[in-house]
């Protein structure tokens, strides 16, 4: 009974989380906290902490978060699944008729003017990542006596190797994390 | 139709390896999965990631997930579709497991706090990267409108706040509005 409120509860968060995962975490808060009572408000704040330092989408993060708290492993694959079913039917569809109409020069014309839009899309959220990066602040509230140098180095050096080299993207992230905690641990200087 | 399951394993593999290191919010993971299946496998065209991309973004749901199920169809009809979704959802859910386990031990530790940061110059680096090569694909249009679209959705998306969703919405309009304008001048150069 228990897995069937947490499957249902998370059918309607894949459902109605349009537009990313920051989405789902008000979903989830309604329908894990605020109707079900399953979890304290205290134990969900660890959860969107969590869900942000680790990888993966935000809303499969917290499904399995969720899911683990409440009921163990079943907790973990019903949460999960129930997230990805309507995402699952929803694009399946959604791709069937991509695929079938796309090369028809009406839907290449609509299609046209959304790719500029979805480059910006991609450009703002790089644009965010690198401000928090760098002054570990939004645009608003970053100071440019901030800065952290460390970081800005990392950055410039691994967008050069990026561009000359067409370096992978996995190897770049886990290299700058890796060389980053290396500078840091011989300066001393950890953050908190 | 013979689909080619040969390219389940890799594909699997791709979502697996991006989903357990892509860090913070879907376009990130569209950024590594244009440069993984544009660039690197060439499987995907250009345009059609950023089509995938513009429908992901309109759909419910996690944005990867919903990228896993229109590149896995593509590539290989359903199997293809539950083959990529496995693999975006499996890392996230063996890790996350692990740590709501260790959770006190996870949260606390400088270690990690840092790699987290510095991560993050690393992930922006990549971004910039596919940035600037779509960036160019779009100004070689030479079409002044994309590139006004362009410049105007990212003053609009980081600057104001917009959300992805209305931008979405406004381009989808302004993109019906040219195709009714195209369509009524071919159909004059008819007359």
């Amino acid at each position: 009974m228990l897995l069937l409120k947490l499957f249902f509860a998370f059918i309607q968060v894949g459902l109605f989380s349009v537009g990313g995962g920051y989405a789902a975490i008000p979903l989830i808060q309604e329908q894990i906290v605020n109707i079900y009572g399953m979890m304290t408000l205290e134990e969900f704040s660890d959860l969107i902490t969590v869900a942000e330092m680790t990888p993966g989408p935000i809303s499969i993060n917290s499904a399995t978060f969720v899911g683990m708290r409440i009921a163990g492993i079943p907790g973990v694959l019903i949460c999960s699944i129930g997230c990805i079913i309507p995402s699952f039917c929803i694009c399946l569809t959604l791709a069937h008729f991509y695929y079938k109409y796309r090369s028809v020069s009406g839907v290449q014309i609509v299609l046209g003017s959304l790719r500029p839009a979805v480059v910006a899309l991609i450009a703002s959220a790089g644009a965010s990542i690198l401000m928090l990066g760098l002054f570990q602040a939004e645009l608003k509230e970053a100071a440019l006596g901030n800065i952290r140098f460390v970081e800005l180095g990392i950055f410039v050096i691994a967008l050069w190797v990026l561009r000359k080299y067409k370096a992978s993207a996995i190897s770049i992230i886990l290299g700058s994390g890796i060389v980053g905690t290396i500078i840091y641990a011989l300066l001393g200087g950890y953050i908190k | 139709m013979k689909k080619d399951y040969s390219k389940l394993w890799i594909l699997f593999r791709s979502m697996f390896v991006l989903s357990a290191c892509t860090f913070g919010g879907g376009f990130v993971i569209v950024s590594l999965m244009k440069k993984k299946f544009v660039e690197e496998l060439k499987w995907l065209e250009e345009d059609e990631m950023l089509d995938v991309t513009a429908i992901t973004q309109s759909a419910p749901g996690p944005l990867p997930v919903n990228a896993s199920v229109i590149i896995g169809y593509r590539m290989a009809g359903v199997a293809g579709s539950l083959t990529a979704i496995l693999g975006t959802i499996l890392p996230p859910m063996i890790i996350i497991s692990i740590i709501s386990v260790f959770y006190e031990q996870f949260r606390t530790n400088p270690y990690i706090a840092t790699a987290l940061q510095v991560m993050r110059a690393g992930v922006a680096a990549v971004i910039f990267d596919v940035v600037i090569n779509l960036a160019a694909n779009v100004w070689k249009t030479k079409r002044i409108l994309y590139i006004i679209m362009m410049i105007v959705a990212f003053i609009a998306t980081y600057l104001l706040d917009v959300s992805a969703m209305i931008v979405i919405l406004t381009c989808l309009g302004i993109g019906l509005i040219d195709l009714v304008l195209t369509l009524g001048n071919r159909k004059k150069e008819v007359d």
